[in-house]
């Protein structure tokens, strides 16, 4: 297992963000996080990826505990935080090539170019990130989190705020990734969710309401399209 | 940390904000140094530094926090602050690397100035009459406050996302320990601690090594004080995860 979640929590005071979830994903699929606004899943990201520490439970990355060997399990992670975090002021390549000696990366401007490549940033590799539209600043986010290339991918609605040509390049890159690697992504888009996921988990106040795979959840509930499947389990 | 420390340094040289300070913390200690009467040492009269050592503390409290309010008051309204620590670096190792690329950026301020001393040396009677070693001393004394008040300055950036505030608290701070122990002493309901009391502002510490004299123990106060403030911003960043 990449990800192996046990009894995982946070808490804001009396709040329960993230109430007791255990999952796991496994390497060659791709799992969607479904679930409404505040159900928890980018504090559930934030958790695994080191950013928030956990009110109690654990979880191990690629065998790595990210309590107790939390350099070891970010060394095998790549992160896209919600809406796309860069720092504006960096050149694209200067962005990436910094971004991968925080990694000790050897060969690094090699493994930068061909990032800046397989996502196809290409044609705007020379412009300064506070430039680029959101579609390419997207392909940045996703260049700085496969640049070592990692077990685990965590990707925070890597798609919100793209057009649809965007949309379906990134989800072309995204399920390529997904061959080979862990990945989990958090989304809003049902149709998303079908066109690359396997697995799915939705999550509503902090628990987990459903954890089956794609053709296993649908089997469940008879019938019913994805859409009411997510309604009848978080309205 | 390197990398992350590169990156400050290239983020402060390629924006405005490194020239700009440096640029008007030369104009004013020039302007206050050379030019106004009340303050320049041409009307003074001797070949003597003694003025602008007085005069530079109380330009650090306005250079230092301009350089140090974004550290990570802009990171953490930005949201880059959660790249940077999902990378595998030690929090520890992101604070010395802010507290170092600042602390550069102060060093490159001072650096200039030492024409000041070239220039003074030419003006002394004879020329080159001029005491060296209280110079350097007080070289190091500037330095090593600057140190203090960077360190005060990266703390209070983690205290907040707005960097305004980041600035006029560390201005404060800084005002405080450098002169608020000394004025707190005189306080009739201090007088029994008033050494004590005096000896934990930077002040006492600072006059101390620019007299020329590096004694050990203001060395290991400039040291601890430092420390302490970074380790607070250690313990700030660490509780807001």
């Amino acid at each position: 297992m990449s990800i192996s979640v046990k009894n995982l929590s946070r808490h804001y005071d009396k709040q329960k963000a993230v109430d007791s979830i255990s999952f796991e994903a496994r390497p060659g699929r791709i799992l969607g996080f479904l679930g409404p606004n505040g159900a928890g899943k980018s504090t559930t990201m934030r958790m695994l990826t080191g950013y928030l520490e956990p009110t109690s439970g654990t979880a191990a990355i690629a065998g790595k505990n990210i309590l107790t060997e939390a350099i070891a399990a970010k060394r095998q992670i790549g992160y896209l935080p919600e809406n796309t975090p860069l720092y504006a002021d960096m050149y694209v390549k200067e962005f990436l090539t910094f971004v991968g000696q925080t990694y000790g990366l050897s060969h690094l401007a090699a493994r930068v170019d061909e990032v800046v490549k397989m996502v196809g940033l290409t044609p705007e590799q020379h412009k300064k990130i506070g430039m680029l539209s959101k579609g390419y600043r997207q392909r940045v986010g996703l260049a700085q989190a496969i640049i070592h290339n990692p077990e685990v991918l965590i990707l925070d609605e890597p798609t919100s705020g793209l057009d649809p040509n965007q949309l379906v390049d990134i989800r072309l890159l995204i399920k390529s990734l997904g061959a080979a690697k862990t990945v989990v992504i958090s989304t809003h888009i049902m149709q998303e969710v079908e066109a690359i996921c396997d697995d799915i988990i939705i999550i509503n106040k902090g628990k987990i309401v459903a954890n089956d795979s794609l053709e296993g959840i649908k089997k469940t509930y008879g019938g019913l399209s994805l859409e009411d499947i997510f309604r009848k389990l978080t309205a | 940390m390197y990398a992350v420390f590169k990156r400050e340094l290239f983020s402060f040289l390629s924006s405005m904000v490194a020239y700009i300070t440096i640029g008007i913390f030369l104009l004013v200690s020039g302007l206050l140094f050379w030019v106004f009467p009340d303050t320049s040492v041409l009307e003074y009269g001797y070949a003597e530094l003694n003025g602008f050592f007085s005069l530079v503390p109380y330009l650090f409290m306005f250079l230092i926090p301009a350089i140090t309010m974004r550290a990570f008051a802009e990171e953490r309204r930005e949201g880059t602050y959660e790249l940077l620590v999902t990378r595998p670096i030690q929090l520890w190792q992101i604070i010395a690397a802010k507290y170092l690329s600042s602390l550069v950026l102060v060093l490159l301020a001072l650096i200039p100035t030492i024409i000041y001393y070239y220039s003074i040396s030419k003006l002394g009677f004879p020329e080159g009459n001029i005491d060296s070693g209280s110079v350097i001393g007080s070289y190091i004394g500037l330095f090593l406050l600057g140190a203090a008040f960077t360190a005060i300055g990266i703390f209070s950036s983690s205290l907040t996302k707005n960097q305004v505030i980041a600035f006029v608290i560390c201005a404060a701070l800084c005002a405080f320990a450098f002169l608020g122990f000394d004025y707190t002493s005189q306080v009739s309901l201090f007088k029994a601690i008033e050494s004590p009391m005096m000896n934990l502002g930077i002040n006492q510490h600072y006059t101390a090594i620019s007299r020329g004299v590096l004694d050990t123990r203001d060395l290991i106060y400039f040291i601890t004080f430092s420390a302490l403030f970074l380790f607070l911003t250690k313990l700030m960043m660490g509780g807001k995860r």
